[in-house]
């Protein structure tokens, strides 16, 4: 043990917050939960990594059935069962990104109530694993891609760009919907179905063109929509409809990302107030 | 130890929880009924607490369930934020406030201790070096890759244990947590206390068990109703605590404890037996017949007696008494009053001696009188297999089984 410690001057204790204890620590927790957590549910079980990936392949495999044997919305598009599976795999990391940490903080219930611990990284730590899941998934949707004779494009280099954008907003859901829940149960239904309708509002079962041009605007209002949009153009069908060309200009786009930051801003300031009283109203 | 150098301090703490009359908990609710009242009850948990621990001490927090220390533990701890004033500390400090409350059943307890290490300060790569040590320390080298969950609870805790003497934190927080393990693991952990202590660590200590707070605190405080009682020698704040507890019973509200033997005044203690002559000893299985006279010195609103059997080692073997004395339809008494108090007690005391303490305490809170050793006696007799503080009503029997 070490005798010659010396802690130095006296240091004011401002309580419990969102990051709490200094940013290295913060990172180092992060990165260690979410790593722990990735490795628990892969090699936890035999089918752990199996079945993440099954879930968004028989989601896959079944709308590319309906869409193009049924419905014949994709039938014409030479890409769409790659789009449908890039879409799906995307949108799977939104959803258990966001549906996952909704009850994060309280399930850690004891760790928020009895340790000194940086909240914020209850559910960005969820928000990471689901991450690292997108990565692996991503591998496959890579070699789909390619197998389905995607041409290689300089706009591949972009696409980190798009995928940011969709895990920043995921994070900053994940941060405002853990803590809502602390105090409204109710969180958790909300979002199942507000999870839903963003899916429907997300060009991902069909084409933007295939919607009437009156509805684009609505459309776009979503802020995933044109992030969607852009990573079909630049991933696989660069002929598409940019996002900025769907709504005519890119003032357009303004609402989308009105939102988006509103969203962001929100999830920020409500969890830094909720953050340091958390432990009292679990 | 060099001169004072302060490792805490404490500037008028405090705290107070709110506590909703109804609690609205979904949206459902709030949009149903948009106007429910969002009336709620404030609780004073701490109330004006300022307090210096110096480098090295050994600092125990003494109190009562709902005195606000473990509020003021979690405060300190940067679980709760305080309303009001300030904590400083110099250097890092680990809250153990339950042991292994941060471990994931479903890791290994390689990954649980680089978790938790990092969880109170240590950057991975340290708590890497360390792994080793501290799975020396709980002797659980065999099971490092084992998952947690199938960890008995015996290994959890000298798991957390270890973890928390390796974490080498500048201020340890702890919260009744000592008494863990089997007796050989027990001896180890009292070891390491003795040893931290030995190496200047600051400790700071929650706890009600006095034994704890008199063998290792430099200095204790007892803490009553979000309001420091007393700071001081560890002896002091024992002698203090267990004449609070006799106010149990009483308003959280009390204020300051004291002997105000203005109010009311023993006038005499003694046991009898059914025919009423007063003894001395009473055989185990009798029932003993506490009596106790008392007058009111002044107009006093109503008091509650109670009484503490203490054993010769100074336990409280058994603690009870009434909430309040009634005259006709008051609790009042007037001065000159003169009450007289008849307990019957069941005789299962543990041959020896004993000692009785009497209360008595304000219907509103707060002690009138308090008497050490109103009366003393001895309890013979009993079946002379059985030891112990009691002697329980108990049957037993041992057959040598036939051979067949």
């Amino acid at each position: 043990m070490n005798t010659e410690a010396t802690p130095g001057p006296l240091h004011e204790v401002r309580g419990p917050s969102a990051l709490g204890g200094g940013s290295r620590r913060f990172f180092d927790l992060l990165w260690l939960m979410s790593v722990t957590e990735f490795k628990r549910v892969y090699f936890g079980t035999v089918l752990g990594y199996i079945w993440s990936l099954v879930r968004p392949l028989m989601l896959f495999g079944v709308l590319l059935f309906v869409f193009t044997k049924v419905f014949k919305v994709g039938s014409d598009l030479p890409f769409y069962p790659v789009l449908l599976l890039t879409g799906i795999v995307l949108f799977t990391f939104f959803q258990e990104a966001t549906q996952n940490s909704v009850t994060s903080v309280v399930a850690q219930e004891g760790v928020v109530r009895k340790t000194q611990f940086p909240r914020l990284v209850i559910p960005l730590s969820v928000s990471l694993t689901a991450a690292f899941n997108l990565s692996l998934n991503l591998v496959v949707v890579f070699g789909f891609v390619l197998a389905w004779g995607v041409d290689p494009a300089w706009t591949w280099l972009l696409l980190p760009i798009p995928l940011a954008l969709i895990f920043i907003f995921a994070g900053a859901i994940s941060m405002a919907l853990s803590v809502l829940y602390v105090r409204f149960r109710d969180v958790l239904i909300i979002w199942t179905v507000a999870a839903q309708v963003l899916f429907y509002a997300t060009p991902i079962l069909y084409p933007i063109e295939a919607v009437p041009d009156t509805y684009h605007r609505l459309i776009f209002l979503n802020p995933l929509a044109p992030i969607f949009e852009q990573v079909r153009v630049w991933a696989i069908e660069p002929d598409a409809p940019t996002a900025v060309d769907v709504v005519g200009g890119a003032a357009g786009l303004l609402p989308a990302a009105a939102i988006y930051v509103g969203v962001c801003i929100f999830a920020v300031w409500i969890f830094n107030r909720d953050a340091p009283r958390i432990a009292e109203e679990l | 130890m060099p001169a004072a150098v302060t490792a805490i301090e404490a500037r008028g703490l405090e705290k107070t929880f709110r506590i909703p009359t109804h609690r609205i908990d979904s949206f459902k609710e709030r949009i149903v009924r948009p106007f429910a009242s969002r009336d709620y009850r404030e609780l004073r948990a701490l109330d004006g607490v300022s307090f210096e621990i110096e480098r090295g001490e050994f600092f125990g927090i003494v109190g009562r369930n709902g005195s606000g220390k473990s509020t003021l533990l979690k405060l300190l701890a940067s679980i709760y934020r305080a309303d009001a004033g300030t904590i400083r500390m110099a250097g890092r400090l680990a809250p153990f406030i339950e042991l292994g409350v941060g471990f994931n059943v479903e890791l290994s307890a390689r990954e649980n201790v680089v978790l938790n290490g990092v969880m109170m300060g240590l950057t991975p790569q340290e708590t890497r070096d360390r792994l080793d040590a501290v799975l020396a320390f709980a002797e659980l080298e065999q099971f490092v890759d084992l998952k947690l969950k199938n960890y008995s609870s015996g290994m959890l805790v000298r798991l957390a244990f270890s973890l928390m003497m390796e974490v080498d934190a500048d201020i340890l927080l702890i919260d009744e947590v000592l008494a863990v393990g089997d007796a050989a693991f027990q001896q180890k952990c009292a070891d390491a206390f003795h040893e931290m202590k030995a190496a200047g660590k600051t400790i700071v200590l929650v706890t009600h068990e006095m034994a704890t707070v008199e063998e290792y605190c430099h200095r204790a405080m007892l803490i009553d109703s979000g309001r420091i009682q007393h700071i001081g020698d560890p002896g002091e704040v024992g002698r203090r605590y267990v004449r609070l507890n006799f106010e149990r019973g009483s308003d959280v509200g009390a204020g300051p404890s004291s002997d105000g033997s203005d109010e009311v005044r023993l006038l005499d203690a003694w046991i009898e037996d059914a025919g009423g002559t007063r003894l001395t000893n009473v055989e185990q299985g009798d029932t003993i017949r506490l009596r106790v006279e008392l007058e009111a010195l002044r107009d006093i609103a109503g008091v509650g007696v109670g009484f503490i059997l203490a054993n010769a080692d100074g336990v409280g073997v058994f603690e009870f008494g009434t909430e309040a004395v009634v005259d006709g339809d008051t609790t009042a008494l007037a001065a000159g009053k003169r009450v007289r108090v008849e307990a019957e007690v069941e005789n299962l005391l543990a041959p020896g001696r004993y000692f009785v303490h009497c209360g008595v305490n304000r219907v509103g809170g707060g002690v009138a009188l308090y008497v050490h050793n109103a009366l003393d006696f001895v309890v013979y007799g009993g079946d002379p297999h059985a030891r112990g503080v009691v002697a329980l009503p108990h049957q037993i029997e041992a057959r040598v089984e036939r051979a067949r």
